[in-house]
């Protein structure tokens, strides 16, 4: 059953690796939310995996019997989603912002920040959204 | 009792964070920031003070026995990084009263910085690796806040680039978590500094290697760094300064903390790359800021090459080394921030930070000079400022192991950091202001002059006096180090009585 999770991991991994490569910020936003759910799936694996064996403490004992499942990063896991769940809920509305009043997606032309050498004033009014839209 | 200590530098801020927020449309909120930073200040030299009085302390969250619990615990690197998290955050909170425009206010900046010193004191305090991740996670989304807070175009540029590399830092992080509880089956820091050595595994290695680029892009090394000179010099001039001064610095805190208490089954490989690492670090961020015409670029590429420095104390691994690590450490952190703030005064009187645009500072305002003179010397070694004993201790450790490249390395980029301080120093201070106004500290109104030179002066006269009095400080390091390369007694104070029932069966 690991090898699976594990082959699932590479896969995902493959994937976002791919995505993550394009210009387009969002696609590499996407990318990032695979990665991130490869990360959880790789926890949830690492614990080891033990279908059918719930980690219930019986009526009156103090610790589960041997072999049941590990509940520790099943825990951690789902820390990790809700985690990851509120930084790309953030990072969505940064790039879609981004978008608004940048006009571009593509991050070679975010140049905003750290102009290229040949325009070293940084006022200089760049293109406006509506413009590069249009093109 | 000292239980308390350890969570009290962590409730303050949160609680500040609440009550900012909700005065957040009054002019109380600033004040509430700047009393809540003050009282986060005590409890750390009051968490420091038992620390150095009665060694490291632990506490157990919730009762639960570690390393079965979340662990709190404070030796002196930590304690040492608490105190100064709250001279940081005291600092810029008064900074902020001016700074900080009433739009900000009025969107949360105060809760926001709160939320991140807490996150910040969190990442020096926790004994969990897990804990420390959801830290790091705290002390990540206030950055985002505040990086974009206003939401000017360019802020939102640096923004994207910011938020998005981070990101991926915080996979590889969780992702080296779940393969060291995997490999190891716990995730206590103290647990794991006992269980690591017994775990004979070529996979230790390589999960410390996704620690190493994890932290790495936090720490802003070589060839990691982009994020970050793409981004500090776009925020507000208080926000630059928090995170000139503190972030990056948990990410080298994390390096140190994993790369002496836990990964040390390697050290010939992990600490070799460690070390080239720090050597390119240092020469590229140097040569970054030598080509920079911009006040607040300059000094963000100086803290790449400042981090170059801090890793290269880790890296050597000699008592030394790490004594010079931590000095490096507390002295940069006071140093950065206060060039950061001096920026965004210049700025506020001469009009700008791009260099080619202001000038006449000497002339209008020889105070501000002789304060911006204060930080950049010490930053670039100067005596008797507390730049020339960090760097003194660090090359003299690289040349007690015959490691005459690194010892000459580390001295060329010292030089070369005053050359890039001269650039400021002629352009924005000597050279005749370019539309002819001589800018004077007096052109602001006094009530916003207070705030904004007070913790200037401060941060100044603090620098003055570790260089002066570097005795006592170099003592806290060395205690600090100790305690670093030889991680008994922060395992036994945290595992305590497991230990010895283990000893026992």
């Amino acid at each position: 059953m690991e090898v699976f999770v594990a082959i699932m991991v590479g896969a995902l991994v493959t994937a976002s690796v791919y995505l993550m490569l394009a210009r387009s910020v969002l696609r590499f936003l996407f990318g990032l939310v695979l990665l991130s759910n490869a990360a959880n799936l790789l926890i949830f694996a690492a614990g080891g995996l033990t279908p059918e064996a719930p980690p219930l403490v019986a009526e009156g004992a103090y610790a589960p019997p041997e072999g049941v499942a590990n509940a520790l990063p099943q825990a951690l896991v789902l820390t990790a989603i809700v985690i990851g769940f509120g930084l790309f809920a953030f990072a969505l509305v940064l790039i879609y912002r981004g978008y608004q009043n940048l006009g571009t997606l593509d991050s070679e032309q975010m140049r905003l920040a750290e102009p290229p050498e040949s325009d070293p004033q940084p006022s200089t009014p760049q293109m406006s959204p509506m413009a590069e839209l249009s093109k | 009792m000292t239980t308390w200590l350890l969570p009290l530098p962590l409730i303050l801020p949160f609680a500040t964070a609440v009550l900012a927020f909700l005065f957040r449309r009054n002019r109380e909120g600033r004040w509430i920031s700047v009393f809540g930073s003050g009282a986060t200040l005590i409890a750390g030299l009051i968490l420091f003070r038992e620390v150095w009085m009665n060694g490291p302390i632990a506490a157990q969250m919730g009762e639960w026995p570690a390393p079965f619990g979340i662990t709190l615990v404070a030796d002196t690197l930590s304690a040492v990084m608490v105190v100064i998290t709250g001279i940081t955050g005291l600092a810029v909170s008064i900074y902020a009263v001016t700074d900080v425009t009433d739009e900000m206010e009025e969107l949360g900046y105060h809760a926001i910085f709160q939320v991140l010193i807490a996150g910040v004191t969190g990442a020096f305090l926790t004994g969990d690796l897990f804990n420390l991740y959801v830290w790091f996670e705290v002390m990540l989304i206030s950055s985002f806040g505040m990086l974009i807070l206003g939401g000017k175009r360019v802020q939102l540029d640096a923004g994207i680039k910011y938020v998005t590399l981070n990101l991926i830092s915080t996979i590889l992080f969780l992702s080296g978590i779940g393969l060291l509880y995997g490999t190891t089956g716990t995730l206590n820091l103290a647990d794991l500094s006992r269980v690591v050595p017994t775990v004979d595994d070529g996979l230790i290695t390589i999960i410390a290697m996704m620690f190493m680029v994890g932290f790495g892009v936090k720490a802003a090394v070589f060839p990691l760094f982009f994020w970050l000179p793409a981004s500090y010099h776009t925020p507000s001039f208080a926000v630059s300064a928090v995170f000139a001064g503190l972030l990056t610095k948990v990410g080298v805190y994390a390096m140190v903390r994993m790369f002496t208490l836990v990964f040390t089954q390697d050290v010939a490989f992990t600490h070799t790359i460690l070390l080239w690492v720090a050597c390119a670090t240092m020469v590229t961020g140097v040569l970054g800021a030598a080509a920079q015409t911009d006040f607040r670029r300059i000094l963000s590429f100086h803290i790449v090459s400042q981090i170059g420095y801090m890793i290269l104390g880790l890296a050597l691994m000699t008592p030394l080394a790490i004594v010079g690590a931590v000095f490096y450490l507390v002295h940069h952190i006071i140093v950065k921030a206060n060039l950061f703030l001096v920026a965004g005064v210049a700025n506020r009187i001469a009009g700008g930070t791009e260099l080619g645009r202001i000038g006449s500072l000497y002339k209008g305002a020889p105070l501000l000079a002789f304060l911006f003179l204060v930080p950049a010397f010490s930053l670039a070694g100067f005596p008797p400022l507390s730049g020339f004993w960090a760097k003194y201790v660090l090359v003299k450790a690289s040349m007690d192991i015959e490691m005459w490249l690194v010892a000459g390395i580390a001295l060329a980029v010292g030089l070369m950091t005053i050359y890039s301080m001269t650039k400021i120093w002629g352009q924005a201070f000597w050279k005749p202001h370019p539309s002819g106004i001589v800018p004077k500290l007096t052109d602001m109104p006094s009530h916003e002059r207070a705030p904004l030179m007070i913790p200037i002066i401060a941060l100044a006269a603090m620098t003055v006096l570790i260089g002066l009095f570097p005795q006592p400080f170099v003592a806290i390091a060395e205690r600090a180090a100790a305690e670093l390369l030889d991680p008994t007694v922060y395992v036994t104070t945290v595992l305590g009585e497991i230990a010895e029932e283990a000893a026992d069966q």
